[in-house]
């Protein structure tokens, strides 16, 4: 069974179809690209999976339930953590601060333990802690733990946006443009962080323009335009596509 | 990296030690002031409850709440009534006038709560005429329209009868020390960390996992809870009570004295000094003490914009020291 399904979701704007009948499915363990020029409405995809929108029509299926329309919290808490193509980090806060509100959903203590810091809630919160460093290490940051979130350089902050995913033990992570305003070294070391996240278990949902970069972890491409899904399947044979190259003709890869 | 975190850690220091100064001065004042001084600083005590119970709402969560007040007045006349009419003692009346007022903030902020700042903060100054309208108009006839209610008995704490403003300038300063410190708990926690994020980027927050909405009206109904209690104190100490004190230019006060502080305690309670005290000071220049006050509240904004002492970073070193050795920044600077 698919972990994540789309059945003809449509998402509309005013008089814009912003994603017209989309459907494509997300195999368990697998790691899928979703591709397309600017404003083809990958991040409204995004957006209608993790509940930011709701789709006018059509549904989203995890793990066997429908889930349209449920509200981006309780996503979370099933299972969907996600990260933000323009970052949206708590930036006055600490970089163990933000990891620790990837982990807020998994922790119990409540208003009245909190106040009087009971011990159970100590605890809780030392295992929380605890465990937010080891995803610090996990993308190496651990040594920036104490800095604030908006004093990190790019890609370090796009780092933890994704330690912050993490921490909330997500089944499905999804990642817009991951390797946006990273220099080659750094996007060299998020594959190896992706492939890590992998072998984790977790299947992971990207956008990404870095066509090289798409090709090498991607066993599944989905390919969008205005809105429609045009393409879908291994990158190879996604890359021959014919409708997939008359919608770039002439276009070089890496300018997607 | 290691000249910031240094001066993180003088600055914590300094914090500290700032906060035990304040508490030997608070101890001592009472011995140095006259009876007029002495009831300026109960009321200080009383706006500084108020605005610790705001700062959370307005400091800790960004929810932009200007009908502060409305709480604070539910919660007096609650006392008011119930201990002018059934005679029932008055600090038995904290906890039941504290959810009389949270109940009053549940029902007004249900439907409201997820409105953007400058939108709730019109409709929370609405929350206050209301209240202040109601009131006046005698509504159930057990208000006392503009008269108020008189006669509210003084409290006893364990058979100590609490009268003198001496008495009351313990009873305020010890529930604003237990304020602090369950306050301080709340904010080192998963659920201040919550607040923190929504102020911060509520979007972000709801993508992280918090329940945005839920935290927002707790925050709210506990910080009504708190004004309610504060009510009563206020109720007692007064002995009558009238509309006329839960109006909306309090409810700008203990606003102004939040956003002045700049979130942390320790601000809160130096801004509620100058406030409060600060007019009080400049009695002597008569007409010319509230223009003196606004000019140095406008100047006071200008060169510190985020507030007099904003809260530092949480420190999670002592929890960290668990963690593996190369995660731990700590020692490696020692
Ligand atoms: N909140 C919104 N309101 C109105 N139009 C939007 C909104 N979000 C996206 N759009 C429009 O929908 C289209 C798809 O946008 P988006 O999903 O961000 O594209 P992509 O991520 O593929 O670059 C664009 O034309 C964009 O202008
Ligand atoms: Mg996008």
């Amino acid at each position: 069974m698919s972990l994540l399904e789309l059945r003809d979701v449509t998402k509309i704007f005013g008089g814009l179809i912003a994603v017209n009948e989309v459907s494509f499915t997300v195999e368990p363990q697998s790691v899928v690209g979703l591709i397309g020029p600017n404003g083809a409405g990958k991040t409204t995809v995004f957006n209608c999976i993790t509940g930011n929108y709701r789709p006018e029509r059509g549904s989203v299926i995890f793990d066997g339930r429908n889930v349209t329309g449920v509200a981006p919290h309780r996503l979370v808490e099933r299972g969907i953590a996600r990260t933000f193509q323009s970052i949206r980090l708590f930036s006055t806060l600490s970089a163990l601060e933000n990891t620790l509100a990837g982990r807020h959903c998994r922790l119990r203590s409540g208003w009245l333990a909190s106040m009087l810091h009971l011990p159970s809630q100590r605890r809780e919160e030392r295992e929380a802690v605890r465990r937010c460093m080891q995803e610090l290490e996990f993308v190496g940051l651990a040594d920036h733990a104490e800095e604030a979130a908006g004093s990190l350089s790019y890609g370090n902050q796009r780092l933890l946006e994704i330690a912050r995913a993490l921490a909330s033990d997500p089944r499905l992570l999804i990642l817009d443009e991951p390797a946006g305003g990273m220099n080659d070294q750094e996007t060299v070391a998020l594959v190896d962080t992706i492939n890590a996240i992998r072998e984790r278990g977790v299947t992971v949902l990207l956008i990404e323009h870095d066509m090289r970069l798409v090709m090498r972890i991607c066993e599944k491409l989905v390919v969008l335009e205005n809105g429609c899904l045009i393409a879908q399947g291994a990158p190879e044979v996604v890359r021959s596509h014919p409708a997939v190259i008359e919608a770039y003709l002439g276009a070089e890869d890496e300018a997607w | 990296m290691i000249v910031p975190s240094f001066s993180a850690r003088g600055r914590r220091g300094r914090r500290l030690v700032s906060c035990l100064l304040l508490g030997a001065v608070i101890c001592l004042l009472p011995f140095f002031c006259n009876a007029y001084w002495l009831d300026v600083c109960v009321s200080i005590g009383l706006y500084a409850l108020l605005a610790l119970s705001l700062n959370l709402i307005l400091g800790q969560a960004g929810i932009f709440h200007m009908g502060h007040a409305a709480f604070f007045g539910v919660g007096a006349y609650a006392t008011a009534i119930l201990n002018t009419m059934f005679h029932i003692p008055v600090l038995w009346l904290m906890p039941v006038s504290g959810a009389a007022a949270a109940l009053f903030a549940l029902v007004v902020a249900r439907p409201i709560i997820h409105l953007r700042g400058d939108y709730l903060l019109i409709v929370t100054i609405g929350i206050v005429e209301i209240v202040r309208i109601a009131l006046l108009n005698d509504v159930g006839g057990i208000t006392g329209g503009s008269n108020g209610i008189f006669g509210i008995s003084r409290p006893q704490l364990f058979g100590f009868r609490i009268y003198k403003s001496l008495h009351f300038y313990w009873l305020v300063w010890g529930m604003v020390g237990v304020t602090l410190l369950l306050f301080y708990g709340l904010w080192h926690s998963r659920v201040g960390r919550a607040l923190n994020y929504i102020k911060a980027d509520d979007v972000a927050a709801e993508g992280c996992g918090v329940n945005v909405s839920l935290y927002k009206l707790t925050a709210f109904v506990l910080g009504a809870f708190w004004a309610g209690m504060a009510g009563t104190i206020y109720a007692a100490k007064m002995s009558t009570i009238a509309p006329e004190s839960f109006n909306f230019m309090e409810s700008v006060i203990i606003f102004a004295v939040v956003i002045l502080s700049g979130g942390s305690q320790l601000g809160v309670l130096i801004s509620a000094f100058l406030f409060i005290g600060l007019p009080e000071l400049l009695r002597e220049f008569s007409d010319a003490r509230m223009l003196i006050f606004g000019l140095a509240m406008m100047l006071m904004m200008i060169w510190r914009p985020q507030g007099l002492l904003p809260c530092l970073p949480r420190v999670y070193a002592r929890l960290r020291g668990a963690v593996a050795p190369g995660a731990n920044v700590e020692e490696r600077r020692a």
